[in-house]
């Protein structure tokens, strides 16, 4: 049992203690940043290749054919490969992307200073989270390299497929087992993490920072991971259930009488349909675990560059809790198209409609608080502002969806994928941006370039839309999604659109060069940053950039504003910060 | 810095919440496939299960006993924990014995793993009272007692968490 966390922890010695091994909630919180780098970058290799094979699907890919001989002869992607991409391509932007870098990442970094504490409340928990993490990220890349690749189940990993082994097709031997076991130790990391968001936000705080002075991202993050602790306290059984059923032959996801590849499977009596509502009450909280900090974050850094208090601040966080106890009643929704009783579809699609309410709610706030406010158009105040527009024209796609009777059509068609991608995975991604332009100068001591990160967001802006607006027209005529290819009768019409939006994805992948060229050179390059290069008024901004290991100095800020304090007559500024009447006190 | 509340408890509530939301999930699995199929077959509980849960119910006093009268109270509740454990592994190789083994039925696959699992969290509750048993005979002096305080609290939970698997096994399998 964690006993010492509050006391003062003396620096780290040596590297391996100071970057690997990192007690320090600030090292952890890169390392998860640095991990979702290598992570976003491979996730975007695969759904290349997958773009690239849809438009152009008689086309091989260059070295391709060298790199996997049997499952792309000659570089054109299989049916199965593609499957396989799209199952690695999902599992690693969902958990090891949109998950580590908004939550693990920034919440690491940002949320202890926030609140005013030394660190975590529990460090080596902290550390093993992120090192659990790790390995669970290794092994699922190593799916990548046994004999018969990466699963094809998709990120869903439906059973009974998913639950065979090798009978139900390529990479469903080890390399489902793989799967399962990398989500496994995912959850048990992501629990210690959420563990320590909440112990720390509860017991840490500063004096002065009360509930209600805390800024809205810690507020985020806090909710966030009383969504996780529940959402991934039920995938861990579910996936437990999973490998037991591959390896120790039981059945509780197989049904009995199955024959696959022409062989009886040696199973009773199990329910596919366990699988989906145990997978789906942790997948769509986990939509919210992706987005929820990225809405903490645009509250935060909005208000921050409209020189203007947040509209009613207290109104957004009582929509976040209700966004957050709304998103465990309606997992249904994911499970339309699987025979449900047209009763039970109708209570999943009411609450879906109903989570819509606070959702707008918020985005009404945010577009109140910019509305006649004198913005400061730096980098992270547009990467808000798209995201706000991103998740809009994602979120309007989902009033379709929640009606049963239209989602019957749309479900399995592109129009979902146009959906999901621009709600969860190009909003959350337009958060993580604003909170990497936004925190850089904290992390690393050194501004980011401003006039490269516009050039990144106009061209990622107008890239996100060509790829994944169109989606929504190839889904509403029909165009099917999971297919590899669409060469055959009524599909062949899709084929030019398929090709823009591949064209769009190479573009939008390369523009992100231009980001990761700031990152790089401005970490070594960057201007110096000073210590509130924002005028903003959270702790993070009264101490040091970057901040001493323990986050103040050796003294405990005392808060006596609230994080929303813009747009007024302060001592430096249009601004009064948390901590501005504080007196250093040595402790 | 003197923190206002306790992190310990606050995170051993934290855990609590946890295994009681992952034991939910396991147990609304097992409704879910006994209803699924007409493949279930019952069998009747070890009966050493019974002496093993007085075991942990009595454990559960003498760590409360530990707490305000000392040392030996807490090896002894460390000794009550491994017996039960052991207890748990006799009535594994009993229904070992009566050829009921993970894959036989659902009904002994949930029977192992609610056993199993509860071993293991148990286990977990044991190496933290070993921690805190060999912090308090450290020459630097002892753990805050919240420390004691925190693992007592998951020791409880343990119990509840145990009497509550026993219903739904004897209720169910």
């Amino acid at each position: 049992m964690e006993t010492t966390a509050t006391s003062h922890h003396a620096p780290p010695q040596g590297f391996l203690r100071k970057y690997v091994f990192s007690l320090d909630h600030k090292v952890i919180g890169k390392q998860y940043l640095d991990l979702a780098l290598v992570a976003v970058v491979i996730g975007m290799v695969l759904s290349w290749l997958m773009r690239f094979h849809l438009g152009f699907p008689t086309t091989a890919v260059p070295g391709l054919g060298k790199l996997a001989p049997t499952a792309a002869a000659g570089g054109v992607i299989t049916p199965e490969l593609y499957l396989a991409l799209m199952t690695m391509h999902g599992t690693i932007m969902v958990f090891f992307v949109l998950t580590t870098a908004p939550f693990a990442g920034f919440g690491n970094f940002v949320l202890p200073i926030q609140v005013g504490a030394e660190d975590m409340a529990f460090p080596r928990f902290n550390m093993m989270s992120f090192w659990v993490t790790f390995v669970a990220f290794l092994v699922l890349v190593a799916a990548f390299f046994v004999p018969e690749g990466p699963p094809i189940s998709g990120w869903t990993a439906y059973a009974p497929l998913s639950a065979i082994g090798k009978d139900a097709g390529p990479g469903l031997g080890t390399g489902q087992t793989l799967w399962a076991v990398s989500i496994a130790l995912f959850c048990v990391g992501q629990l210690l993490g959420a563990l320590n968001f909440i112990a720390t936000t509860l017991d840490l705080r500063t004096k002065g920072m009360t509930l209600m002075r805390m800024p809205l991202s810690t507020w985020a993050w806090f909710i966030t991971s009383v969504i996780g602790l529940i959402a991934f306290s039920v995938l861990l059984p579910a996936c437990i259930l999973l490998i037991l059923d591959r390896v120790a032959g039981t059945s509780f996801f197989i049904p009995g009488g199955l024959v696959v590849s022409d062989r009886l499977q040696p199973h009773s009596g199990g329910s596919p349909l366990l699988w989906q509502h145990l997978f789906w009450f942790f997948g769509h909280p986990e939509v919210y675990i992706a987005i929820l900090p990225g809405f903490g974050i645009v509250s935060h850094i909005l208000p921050v560059f409209a020189r203007k208090p947040l509209l009613g601040p207290k109104v957004v966080l009582i929509c976040l809790i209700a966004i957050a106890f709304l998103s465990y009643t309606v997992w249904g929704h994911h499970m339309f198209l699987s025979g449900m009783n047209p009763l039970s579809a109708t209570l999943f699609s009411v609450p879906t409609l109903v989570i819509t309410i606070p959702a707008t709610i918020v985005v009404l706030l945010w577009i109140g608080t910019v509305y006649g406010a004198r913005m400061r158009f730096t980098t992270p105040a547009l990467f808000c502002l798209g995201f706000i527009s991103v998740f809009v024209s994602g979120g309007i796609s989902g009033f379709f969806l929640a009606q049963p009777s239209i989602d019957t059509y749309l479900h399995g068609t592109y129009f979902v994928v146009g959906h999901f991608h621009f709600v969860m995975g190009v909003a959350a991604m337009f958060g993580i941006f604003a909170g990497v332009y936004f925190w850089f100068p904290k992390m690393y001591g050194r501004m980011m370039n401003d006039k490269l990160g516009k050039l990144h967001f106009t061209l990622t802006l107008i890239g996100v839309y060509c790829v994944f607006m169109p989606m929504h027209y190839l889904g509403l005529a029909g165009n099917v999604r999971r297919y590899s290819t669409f060469t055959d009768d009524y599909m062949k019409g899709s084929l030019p659109l398929h090709r823009f939006i591949t064209i769009a994805a190479l573009f939008t992948g390369a523009v992100q060069l231009i980001f990761f060229y700031n990152l790089i050179h401005s970490r070594l390059r960057g201007a110096k940053a000073p210590d509130n290069p924002w005028q903003a008024t959270s702790l993070e901004w009264s101490t040091s950039s970057p901040p001493p290991f323990d986050n103040f100095g050796g003294h405990h800020p005392v808060v006596t504003h609230g994080p929303n304090e813009y747009g007024v007559k302060g001592p430096t500024g249009d601004y009064i910060m948390q901590a501005s009447s504080d007196q250093p006190v040595t402790s | 810095m003197t923190a206002p509340a306790s992190p310990a408890r606050t995170g051993v509530w934290v855990g609590i919440a946890t295994i009681t939301m992952s034991f939910a999930a396991y147990t609304s699995a097992l409704l879910v496939r006994q209803g699924a199929g007409s493949d279930w077959q019952h069998f009747r509980l070890p009966s050493i299960l019974y002496f093993n849960t007085v075991l942990l119910l009595v454990s559960s006093g003498t760590i409360e006993l530990g707490r305000r009268r000392g040392y030996a109270w807490l090896i002894f509740t460390l000794g009550l924990g491994l017996l039960f454990i052991a207890g748990q592994v006799l009535a594994w190789r009993n229904l070992a014995a009566q050829g009921l083994f993970l894959a036989t039925n659902p009904s002994s696959s949930f029977f192992y793993v609610f056993t199993v699992l509860h071993a293991l969290h148990l286990l977990g509750g044991i190496v933290a009272l070993g921690y805190v048993l060999v912090r308090l005979r450290a020459p630097t002096g002892g753990p805050p007692l919240t420390a004691l305080g925190a693992v007592s609290l998951y020791w409880h939970f343990m119990d509840v968490l145990w009497l509550y698997l026993l219903v739904i096994l004897a209720l169910r399998l």
